[in-house]
């Protein structure tokens, strides 16, 4: 059985799939839960979704500086890892 | 001279057959990058399919770093010949859209290399398959693939139904919505380069068999243009059915799910490639999508709609096999240029019958979203029924005898449509 199926590889692939295909997700919502009750002027820097339609949520309290600095970061990672993503598929390395 | 007009009828022949492939593989395959970014209502169904066609388009551009023929390392390479490629894709195409009609995302990679397999089988016997590659690069992933995204969407599901619980859903709505929208592009894109890539490869490879270029040619520049419009044409009319059953059939999907399922594809396909242990492409998009379902709480799964396709899925290999198979003997039993003819107008002649069908109960971007319910499901399982009787005369094994005359009919005919078939099949297809 061992012929047939690259136990290295699909280890590899399990392993990363699960950080990436798992990851990028929640650290994208981590990063909209840090965002939530905030104005929708926080968010244009890194989430374009909310740009469009501001005063969406003004009732809420403004998230504290950390609060967006840490959305700001995980929005920043999930852009990065697309982006790194795009540069596999154009480098053909797959 | 008459033999090189021959020659090069019969190279034009597979050329068009192996577009018309391209062309499937792209309307087959729009659903496993777009169906969720649909049916969240992300985007609409026409822009959604249009920014995956123009990605394909780009994708097949991007890279030729694996133009290499899909049969290598499954089939002896010393046995293709231009009969063996023709038959082989017929059995991809006319299992791509029986599947289709069907509403069922199969592999079409998977088509293709049964078709190819069916057809060498045929051709020269068993020595002419290299078995531990068909088990280690066909079977084996097929059958991981599925679970590894299931996995990882189901995970990915999870954690973000854990982080945004409590957040206000129209901010998450909003949010998802593009991050599915990205990762869906990605999806596309990388279905671009790698499916394209296997169409320019059988061209190229049939090519070098024909003669009209060296056997060290790189891949024409025509070739990549041509397949890359191709798979972006069959990308744009969208194939409806299956964008239907993968959006609505098998989970209710929201836009949390919908990212999830599109990042853990993009994310799975990609490093799947980037370490060498290719996936396919369909079976990674569905199980995405039912990982979504599994790992989101209080969702519900339709695993029936599910059994459906994984029992096509286990026939795949075996059926386009058959019909690749089929056309050899077709092709053997009739001999030199009417037995290519013959296959040729066997493949025009089963597409129209599968369009003609697939009118009865059109699907298209108007009624791609509506409600799945048990009801219709039944009724898609009716029209199986039927096409499947339809399949199984044709693809049933037929003794060389019996075939040369039920095939008759088709040659009469194909000798007097020749010509207008050609441009007639894929218009055929088109609609």
């Amino acid at each position: 059985m061992s012929d047939f199926i690259e136990w290295g590889a699909l280890g590899q692939v399990l392993v990363a799939g699960v950080l990436v295909g798992a990851g990028i997700p929640a650290l994208f919502a981590l990063g909209l839960r840090l965002l939530a009750g905030t104005t929708a002027d926080a968010a244009p820097a890194a989430d374009p979704g909310a740009a469009p339609e501001p005063g969406a949520a003004t009732a809420t309290p403004r998230p504290t500086p950390l609060r967006l600095a840490g959305a700001v970061l995980c929005l920043v990672v999930v852009v990065g890892a697309v982006a790194t993503g795009l540069f596999v598929v154009v480098s053909g390395g797959h | 001279m008459i033999e090189a007009v021959t020659e090069m009828l019969l190279l034009a022949l597979v050329v068009v057959t192996a577009l018309a492939f391209d062309f499937t593989n792209g309307f087959h395959d729009t659903g496993n990058a777009m169906a969720t970014s649909i049916a969240t209502r992300a985007l609409k169904p026409k822009t959604a399919v249009a920014l995956s066609a123009v990605l394909n388009l780009v994708g097949a551009f991007l890279s030729l770093a694996v133009a290499a023929t899909i049969a290598k390392g499954i089939v002896d390479a010393q046995v293709i010949t231009l009969p063996v490629v023709l038959a082989g894709l017929v059995g991809g195409i006319i299992w791509n859209l029986l599947t289709w009609l069907l509403g069922i995302p199969s592999s079409s990679s998977h088509a293709l290399v049964g078709g190819m397999v069916g057809a060498v089988l045929a051709a020269v016997g068993t020595s002419g398959v290299l078995w531990t590659g068909v088990v280690s690069k066909v079977l084996v992933p097929a059958l991981l693939a599925p679970l590894i995204a299931i996995a990882v969407a189901g995970l990915g599901t999870w954690c973000v139904a854990k982080l945004t619980r409590g957040v206000p859903q129209d901010l998450t709505n909003r949010g998802f919505r593009w991050g599915q929208i990205g990762s869906a592009s990605l999806v596309s894109l990388a279905h671009g380069t790698n499916d394209a890539q296997k169409s320019m490869g059988i061209i190229l490879l049939a090519l070098i068999a024909g003669g009209a270029v060296p056997a060290d040619a790189g891949v024409p520049l025509w070739v990549i243009l041509s397949c890359a419009i191709a798979m972006a044409l069959g990308t744009y009319l969208g194939g409806w059915r299956v964008i239907r059953t993968l959006g609505k059939g098998l989970v209710e999907i929201d836009t949390r799910q919908g990212m999830a399922a599109e990042t853990s594809s993009a994310a799975v396909i990609l490093l799947s490639s980037h370490f060498g242990f290719s996936l396919s492409t369909t079976h990674v998009a569905t199980g995405s999508v039912l990982g979504s379902g599994v790992g989101m709480p209080g969702a519900k799964v339709r695993w029936s709609v599910a059994g459906r396709m994984f029992v096509a899925w286990a026939l795949t290999l075996p059926a386009a096999g058959l019909v690749g198979a089929l056309c050899h003997w077709i092709e053997s039993a009739i001999g030199g240029t009417a037995g290519f003819l013959a296959v040729f107008g066997v493949l025009v002649i089963s597409s129209a019958a599968i369009w003609v069908v697939s009118r009865r109960k059109p699907v298209d971007h108007t009624n791609v979203n509506e409600e799945w319910d048990e009801a219709k499901g039944a009724d898609i399982e009716a029209v199986a029924a039927t096409t499947g009787e339809a399949g199984g005369e044709r693809i049933a094994p037929v003794p060389a005898v019996a075939t040369a005359s039920s095939v008759g009919p088709a040659i009469e005919s194909v000798g007097t449509i020749s010509g207008p078939g050609t441009d007639a099949a894929p218009k055929g297809d088109v609609r």
